[in-house]
């Protein structure tokens, strides 16, 4: 059921220097729907929902509110209108509580502006209770004691205790896993029910299936595709990417690409894995799947030697190996790309080409000249980056200025210097456009064809069934069980949760 | 052209309007004699500044240079006592004085994960101490000449410039030597990673303590040095390196140099040095007293801090 119109922005156009970020995009959502907004990374789609809060100011174009024509200058102003941003990088304070970051900057108080931390708790208690009893939280948990999933829930409260109606979600689920994921979607539907207007900006067609009613396609600063319905899925991509994306999974490796064994674990564990034995081939891709917290990224931040094992053997080419620091796995062979790339990988203040030397002049003698190591030269890895189609105005502008896909490749390409034995993915495709993820996964699929053992750690679930020779699946800290390529979806979730609430029975 | 000006590091252009004031208001410093004693004076500044912009651009401070400038000063005239065949040893043993407090302090906060700006400034008290102590509470002892030459000397008779002083050429020794290890090596551009972001350039496989250890050991060698040239020309006194920690900080903020590291470079940095000295001296020029340095000292850090912000967010979009 949807209602009246709830926004309308007519012919909005936005420049920054040298670049035309919106043209004349026209985008609207009527009450108790979900807008589906897709888009690659740097369409427009965040500068359009920064030109409707406030942050940015439209050169051209009007917004209209409730059939009111609206201009904020400033986030605040749109916040009292009812409307509500919430980014993917949450803006709450991890050393207060759930109640304090809710009212953060409208406290109410008593007299002599006494802080009335009852009526913050109460008020706090009464827009979680809109969220039934889907919140393991209480308005006097500190934030910081939270997982995303709840952060996320508590920056909706915030949301809705200022009585929004408009709520734009900004790639919500990108830190999310299965099971936190459904329980967003089951809280978007509460809030269309509710009658309130959402704007869900994703990159996944599961969810825009899952939860939009309309779609709108953004493309270089315009909508590309508007439809009234979810159309099929390939409507939309094609409208993304401009083209037919053909093959989005590169072919399984042919059984005499796979070569010997280069990484093999006996009996790994530490504090958070146990029993770990693994083999890993060269030209083989594999996959971990698991719920949150099942090992995943604990193996791959043991192999890595960032958080080692500490029992057990590991060895590469059948010769034991020490992996005690990420040093000395880089030293012997093993490379991993960090899922959260601006935290873990990226020096953002410095150039495109700074960042992808930075492995090759760590291991180079410290007074050789950076740009002439005998990893690696200047212009081999200009080449490397042509190579990849990496797009950035210049590989001296700073890697901040890139988008998520172009970053991601000047950390493979500084990882390629090195001439890994072992590549550890993790997260290869977060916060990554569609037509780059297609690239992404043939640039793993050739490394791995090229001789490398390829791991692939993901929290979306179809991508790795899609890009793994071999999927194996994590549950509190141990491997309970392995597929083939070609396992569905369902038998993966059933072994992962499966082991998960055996252990819990028992 | 245009662009490249707008480009440009403003302060190099503060730095030349500086100059010609100082020109207008006082036409001796177009002298040789007027700017090479002008350089002369900024030399200990600059080298401490670049110094610490090893630190800075590695995501710390230094605050315990000034203390080891006094300390070499001090421990100099003591050790010394005008006994001009010691001159080398003790330099030997300050230059190594220098290479432990810069080890102790980056051990410190990479062992011990003490944020910098305390443990430098635990090791700033403590050479405070160790001076005070080793030398009574008054200066002691005093500097031959041997020492005093790289402060004090000037080479004349030359064509052109006329005299140089051998402080002037200390600074740009050590000066291009610090460029180079900053600029054009693997190490300075490990060090600005790991300033930039600590997490990224380990698991990128840079040597984080290592890299510390050696920014921190240049920091306290440039103190060393600048103390020998300080006691060259201005003798032995207890408070010779009092605020000069503070003074190296403030030329690299007003060089440009990101506070909390992954930002900065020497060429600016030196531009920063000459930028206060200059500032300093005109402040004399017009005769202002000494307290009053310290007033526009502290403005020009706030505004330096300021514009550079400014300039950031107008340049990012």
């Amino acid at each position: 059921m949807t209602g009246d119109i709830a926004f309308e922005m007519k012919d909005i156009t936005k420049t920054f220097p040298g670049i035309k970020a919106l043209d004349s995009v026209s985008f609207a959502a009527r009450a108790g729907e979900v807008h589906a907004l897709v888009g690659e990374n740097g369409a427009g789609k965040s500068t359009l929902m920064k030109v409707l809060s406030g942050v940015y100011q439209a050169d051209g174009g009007q917004t209209f509110l409730f059939g009111k024509k609206v201009r904020f200058s400033h986030p605040l102003e749109s916040l009292a209108q009812g409307v509500s941003v919430i980014y993917q990088e949450f803006s709450l304070l991890p050393d207060r509580t759930v109640a304090e970051n809710i009212f953060l900057g409208r406290e109410p108080t008593l007299r002599w502006g006494v802080l009335d931390s009852h009526r913050m708790r109460t008020e706090t208690q009464d827009v979680l209770a809109l969220f039934g009893d889907r919140h393991q939280f209480e308005p006097d948990t500190l934030v910081g004691e939270l997982d995303v999933a709840q952060q996320q829930m508590v920056e909706i409260a915030k949301a809705l205790s200022l009585n929004a109606r408009v709520i734009v979600m900004d790639e919500p689920t990108a830190a999310l896993n299965d099971t936190e994921c459904e329980l967003l979607f089951q809280l978007v539907d509460d809030l269309r029910t509710q009658g309130r207007s959402i704007v869900y900006i994703t990159h996944r067609m599961r969810e825009i299936r899952r939860l939009a009613d309309r779609v709108t396609v953004i493309k270089d600063g315009k909508v590309a595709a508007s439809f009234d319905d979810v159309p099929e899925t390939a409507q939309i991509v094609e409208a993304m990417v401009g083209r037919d994306i053909g093959h989005f999974y590169p072919d399984p490796a042919n059984p005499d690409e796979v070569g010997e064994v280069i990484l093999a674990v006996r009996n790994g564990g530490n504090d958070r894995l146990f029993d770990i034995n693994l083999d890993l081939r060269a030209g083989h891709i594999t996959g971990f799947a698991g719920v949150q917290g099942a090992g995943r990224t604990a193996l791959a931040l043991a192999l890595f030697g960032a958080d080692p094992f500490d029992r057990g053997e590991v060895t590469i080419d059948g010769q034991p190996a020490t992996l005690t620091s990420p040093r000395q796995a880089a030293k012997a062979g093993i490379a991993m790309l960090p899922g959260d790339r601006k935290a873990d990988g990226l020096v953002l203040m410095q150039s495109v080409r700074d960042n992808g030397m930075l492995s090759a002049r760590a291991f180079s003698p410290a007074l050789g000249h950076p740009d002439k190591t005998p990893i690696s030269t200047l212009d081999q890895m200009d080449r490397a980056f042509d190579a990849f189609d990496l797009r950035a105005a210049s590989y001296e502008a700073e890697i901040q200025s890139l988008s998520g896909g172009n970053q991601q490749k000047a950390i493979v390409a500084r990882w390629l210097s090195l001439k890994p034995k072992v590549l550890i993915f993790v997260e290869p495709t977060r916060g990554i456009d569609v037509n780059t993820k297609a690239g992404i996964y043939a640039q793993m699929r050739e490394l791995a064809q090229a001789g490398a053992a390829v791991m692939a750690i993901s929290s979306d679930l179809p991508e790795v069934l899609g890009i793994s020779d071999r999927v194996l699946v994590m549950s509190d800290g141990k491997i309970v069980a392995e597929f083939g390529h070609g396992v569905s979806e369902a038998e993966v979730m059933h072994a992962a949760t499966e082991a998960h609430l055996e252990l819990e029975a028992s | 052209m245009i662009n490249r000006l707008k480009h440009m590091n403003p302060v190099f252009l503060v730095l030349l309007l500086l100059f010609v004031a100082i020109a207008i208001l006082s036409p001796y410093f177009l002298q040789p004699a007027g700017y090479m004693n002008f350089f002369k004076r900024a030399a200990p500044i600059a080298i401490l500044a670049v110094g610490q912009l090893y630190v800075i651009n590695s995501g710390g401070f230094d605050l315990s240079a000034g203390a080891l400038v006094t300390l070499t000063v001090i421990g100099s005239s003591i050790l010394l006592d005008g006994d001009a065949s010691a001159t080398w040893w003790v330099i030997t043993a300050m230059l190594a004085v220098g290479v432990v407090v810069g080890t102790v302090n980056a051990l410190v906060v990479s062992w011990l994960k003490v944020p910098s700006i305390i443990a430098t400034l635990g090791m700033m008290i403590t050479l405070g101490g160790v001076a005070l102590t080793w030398s009574g509470g008054a200066p002691r002892g005093y500097l031959p000449e041997n020492f005093r030459f790289f402060g004090r000397y000037l080479i004349k008779d030359l064509p052109v410039i006329k005299i140089l002083p051998v402080a002037v050429i200390v600074m740009v020794v050590i000066c291009a030597a610090m460029w180079w290890l900053m600029h054009r090596t693997n190490y300075g551009k490990r060090l600005v990673a790991m300033g930039d972001n600590p997490k990224a350039a380990m698991l990128a496989g840079v040597p984080l303590t290592q890299t510390r250890v050696v920014a921190f050991v240049m920091s306290s060698v440039s103190a060393v040095i600048a103390g020998i040239l300080l006691g060259g020309f201005a003798g032995v006194s207890t408070d010779v390196g009092v605020g000069l920690e503070l003074q190296a900080i403030t030329a690299a903020v007003i060089g440009g140099a990101q506070l909390l590291g992954g930002r900065g470079t020497v060429g600016a940095t030196i531009a920063g040095a000459l930028v206060l000295q200059a500032m300093f001296t005109l402040l004399n020029i017009l005769g202002f007293p000494k307290p009053i340095r310290d007033v526009v000292q502290g403005l020009i850090l706030i505004s330096a801090v300021v514009i550079a912000g400014y300039r950031r967010r107008r340049s990012g979009g």
